[in-house]
């Protein structure tokens, strides 16, 4: 059941020196309220992962693994194979992340990275089929969270994009009941670059990006997540409070710009 | 049952869909406030075939007790299909869809709840949908607010939901399972309708810029339909309520 979660104890003045801050057009790290943190992504840090990135946006750190096994699919789209999205909140991330099963911020975190991509069609589900209805190419993307700092969701998002992109996979087909390797290495299907952008209301600012500190005094969140035609291909709000509706206008018309820019320092580095 | 198959035209000649509405229109909605007798409060809404109960308990003793927040109520809510509420029998485990729901629907209600009067207690909300036809979870913020009036919590305002989608290239409202299913994006909306407020905005599918801004105004336009359906909803019970106690007056005057 979800309920009212208990924000980490922050202290008053420093709650306030935040938002007076920020009501006066300023924040906390000297950025501009339309402008992210540094963005550093990395490739092919894991080996025994098909694909694999690395992305720091500021201090949060995120690490995904792309892995890609010989499956069943949905007994709903025989023709299709299959993507699915987790999230570990690793708890040597944060002092507020503790081991067990998946809590409801990580699911939240997961199904949103996933609509990105499956919205988007980022990835051609229909190539991964070996045998229609039988045996299908499963991909995994796990995304893990290695320290906390804020905007997970735009992180987390990059990631997976840039492990997708890195991936390389074998070729699979049918000798008779088995299905073999084919010799050699090709790269995934990825048709679709979809880039999250997250935004925070604070007081009545909207901010691009929050850092952990932000996303405590924050009234709402917003993310948009738009693809290489500047469509949108999936929103999320979340938080205490809400938006208006030209807040929300507003927002989708920055995140439209926000997302060519990061889309093109991932690209730049995921496809080398 | 068997599952429906995929239509062929979500939209014909004459510009109507499959169940012969408009672009721009609603399915029926039923209304009920107070039709459980346990709950504090409930609600019970149809929205074509949407049958959804939504029950509040509270404010009430936290449990567990370290949930509880010293300066406000905790507000805690569960979206959960019925098994049988969908084609292919649903298991009744929590999916993580529906952890994902019971999140969003919560914070589509916290901002109207005055929870600050009750501090360190917790309010439940209970959405079960007994069956399932598109827009389910907007069709339950509409019920589950209605609940919370009815448990006497008070509260800044009503909120009403609606999702606009998009099928055959065209923007259409409150999409139904059929049109959700093989259409090209749903936005699900919830509105507090005076201070016009979005307290759940979600997207999935291909929507541009002016098709969402377009979207938008659709969606909130629905809501605020659906929000004086829900105040009549609330007057009826408190009307019937004093026709039952006028006429008990009126026989004992006579007697």
């Amino acid at each position: 059941m979800s309920h009212t979660p208990q924000l980490p104890p922050v202290a008053k003045l420093e709650q306030k020196t935040i938002v007076d801050m920020i009501s006066r057009g300023k924040r906390i790290d000297e950025r501009s309220p339309e402008s992210y943190r540094p963005i550093q992504i990395q490739v092919g840090l894991i080996e025994k992962a098909n694909g694999s990135a690395q992305v720091h946006l500021g201090k949060s750190k995120i690490l995904v693994g792309v892995k890609v096994q010989t499956g069943e699919p949905f007994p709903d789209t025989p023709d299709e194979g299959v993507l699915t999205v987790n999230v570990e909140l690793v708890p040597l991330a944060s002092p507020s992340f503790e081991p067990g099963p998946p809590s409801e911020q990580a699911i939240e975190l997961a199904r949103v990275v996933d609509r990105g991509i499956r919205e988007s069609k980022a990835i051609d589900v229909k190539s991964l089929v070996i045998q229609k209805g039988k045996k299908v190419q499963v991909v995994y993307v796990d995304v893990y969270v290695l320290d906390h700092d804020g905007n997970l969701i735009d992180a987390s998002a990059m990631a997976s994009l840039a492990a997708l992109v890195n991936a390389k996979v074998s070729k699979m087909e049918l000798k008779g009941d088995e299905v073999v390797a084919k010799p050699g290495h090709h790269s995934l299907p990825v048709n679709n670059y979809p880039i999250a952008v997250t935004f925070a209301k604070v007081d009545k600012t909207i901010l691009v990006d929050p850092s952990l500190e932000e996303e405590q005094v924050m009234s709402a969140r917003l993310t948009v997540t738009i693809d290489k035609n500047g469509s949108i291909c999936a929103m999320q709000k979340g938080g205490l409070s809400g938006f208006s509706v030209e807040e929300l206008k507003k927002a989708v018309g920055l995140a439209v710009q926000k997302a060519a820019e990061n889309r093109a320092k991932v690209l730049a580095v995921a496809k080398g | 049952m068997p599952e429906p198959k995929q239509p062929e035209k979500l939209i014909d000649e004459k510009g109507l869909r499959i169940d012969g509405r408009r672009l721009d229109q609603l399915r029926p909605i039923k209304l009920e406030v107070g039709i459980l007798d346990k709950a504090d409060g409930s609600a019970y809404i149809e929205q074509g075939k949407n049958k959804i109960l939504a029950a509040v308990y509270g404010p009430r003793e936290a449990h567990p007790k370290h949930i509880a927040l010293p300066e406000r109520a905790v507000i805690r809510c569960r979206y959960h299909m019925a098994p049988f509420s969908v084609d292919e029998r649903k298991s009744p485990a929590p999916s993580r869809r529906e952890m994902e729901l019971s999140k969003v629907i919560r914070e589509s209600l916290e901002p109207v709840v005055l929870t600050e009067l009750y501090p360190r207690t917790m309010i439940d909300l209970f959405v079960e949908i007994l069956q399932s036809d598109g827009g389910s979870r907007c069709a339950g913020i509409t019920a589950a607010s209605l609940a919370l009036a009815d448990a006497g919590i008070p509260m800044r305002e009503i909120v009403a939901a609606c999702a606009v989608g998009k099928i055959e290239g065209k923007l259409a409202l409150d999409l139904s399972d059929a049109e959700d299913k093989y259409g090209e994006a749903d936005l699900p909306v919830a509105l507090v309708p005076n201070s016009s407020m979005i307290t759940l905005l979600q997207m999935d599918g291909s929507l541009t810029p002016s098709e969402f801004e377009r979207g938008l105004g659709m969606a909130v336009e629905a809501c605020k339909a659906i929000h004086s359906m829900q105040r009549e909803a609330l007057k009826k019970k408190y009307h019937e309520i004093k026709e039952v106690v006028e006429e008990k007056e009126e026989s004992e005057v006579i007697a």
